[in-house]
């Protein structure tokens, strides 16, 4: 029941993962943060089995460090796109697959933004706008009707607000609000949403 | 060949392990680096090879390498040994940082590193690492410099200023006779310390110099070559004044 919801703009990209930790029927905390960040410009929100989760986004961020460190530069988006899903299809075809969806995110240094959607069966697709999980259902409608090509922050950011009224309204569940965050080229931040 | 430097892990009569003997002269062949530490700054000074005509400057491997983001290691000795050592040590960062979620710290990095080096003395089928490294910067959260230096045996020690690879022995004396006792060292007085201390050894100046000053919660920063070019001039003028001062009058 996580929203994990991400949105392409012009020169960023946004993330909006929702704070309530759940397990079975209850929320035990609601200050969740289901992103984390993996270099400088790229970040990734995540949901799936909880446990599967955190180890694998820690997995792949060991990982995108390492290669900076080792190459003297940074891994760009679409390459740890790919590298993602290449790790999520080698664990499905393992004993015990990683049960975990991500988004992926970032800017290029010319401050393009990217994103794209993996799921645990490696299925990639690089996408203007996705969502994992029912927030789709709500919020891909509003999604479809507002998005245009090339939308700047702040219309981003309203379009965003869009999407959390339709979930407040519509979901079944509280999710004790979103934790938004914006990647550009000036790096990663949160912001009060 | 007296029959004790042929398998590694013999001891000679006396005692000695010859082939970490042999390391260490390796060692001493390789360029000369330095390291100094200051109030809260931490710099690493290279002597770097000359780029030969037709070779791309480009690709030419540095001296000195970053293991995490807030570590680097300076080598002085094989060139191909460090970037196995350095690749170990970088996964070693990693790895640490994955099971414990807190970057590694300095000494922490220092003993993975001079155990590794140590393994490689001890195992069969091996040789030792020829190479001795330097490692500095700064623990997370914490804004004490720190640098480190490990040998091919496996030993690690703690330093002030330091310098390994040929001539090290010159810098060494240079940096103990000019260390300030009393206080700390400021920035451009730690960089201009490890470049003073690299010019009794390199003759070709500033060209042929690389230099990172660490300071804490910062990347690490390499001096661009006017940079460095600067501080070269400032000194040779300094000690251009200091020959005139101690010149013997001549009575007109």
């Amino acid at each position: 029941m996580d929203i994990i919801l991400g949105i392409r703009l012009k020169e960023s990209t946004l993330f909006a993962t929702s704070k309530a930790f759940t397990r079975g029927i209850s929320v035990l905390k609601a200050t969740d943060d289901k992103t984390i960040d993996l270099n400088t410009h790229n970040m990734m929100a995540y949901t799936g089995e909880s446990g599967d989760t955190t180890q694998f986004a820690e997995h792949i961020k060991a990982n995108v460090q390492l290669f900076g460190l080792r190459e003297g530069y940074d891994m760009e988006s679409s390459e740890i796109a790919s590298f993602v899903r290449n790790q999520l299809a080698t664990s499905l075809r393992s004993r015990k697959p990683y049960q975990v969806q991500v988004l992926i995110g970032g800017a290029n240094n010319e401050g393009e933004g990217f994103l794209s959607m993996i799921d645990y069966l490696g299925t990639r697709c690089d996408l203007p706008y996705a969502a994992h999980g029912y927030a789709a259902f709500y919020t891909m409608s509003l999604l479809d009707h507002h998005y245009k090509d090339d939308i700047s922050l702040d219309d981003g950011l309203r379009l965003l607000k869009l999407c959390e009224e339709e979930l407040t309204k519509r979901m079944p569940m509280d999710f004790k609000g979103l934790n938004v965050k914006i990647v550009d080229k000036e790096g990663i931040r949160t912001i009060d949403f | 060949m007296s029959g004790y430097d042929s398998a590694l892990s013999i001891f000679s009569p006396d005692g000695h392990v010859f082939q970490v003997e042999y390391a260490l002269e390796a060692v001493k062949r390789g360029t000369c680096a330095v390291g100094v530490k200051g109030a809260d700054s931490v710099v690493l000074a290279c002597e770097r090879r000359t780029t030969l005509k037709l070779q791309d400057p480009r690709i030419t491997p540095t001296k000195i390498n970053k293991i995490d983001y807030h570590i680097q290691l300076a080598f002085a000795g094989l060139n191909a040994d460090a970037r196995v050592l350095i690749d170990k040590a970088r996964v070693e960062a990693q790895s640490h940082k994955l099971t414990l979620e807190d970057s590694v710290s300095v000494e922490y990095l220092t003993k993975y590193v001079a155990g590794v080096q140590q393994r490689y003395t001890q195992s069969g089928g091996t040789r030792p690492f020829g190479i001795s490294t330097l490692i500095a910067g700064f623990d997370e959260n914490d804004k004490v410099p720190k640098l480190y230096q490990t040998e091919p045996s496996g030993i690690f020690s703690a330093w002030k200023a330091q310098s390994i690879g040929r001539s090290s022995k010159t810098v060494r004396e240079f940096l103990e006779k000019n260390y300030p006792t009393e206080e700390l060292l400021d920035e451009a007085g730690t960089i201009k310390l490890a470049i003073q201390g690299l010019l009794e050894v390199v003759q070709t100046g500033a060209k042929n110099i690389e230099i990172s000053v660490m300071k804490p919660g910062a990347a690490p920063r390499a001096l661009t070559n006017e940079e460095i070019e600067k501080i070269v001039k400032e000194i040779e003028e300094e000690k251009a004044a200091e020959a005139e001062k101690k010149k013997p009058r001549t009575t007109e």
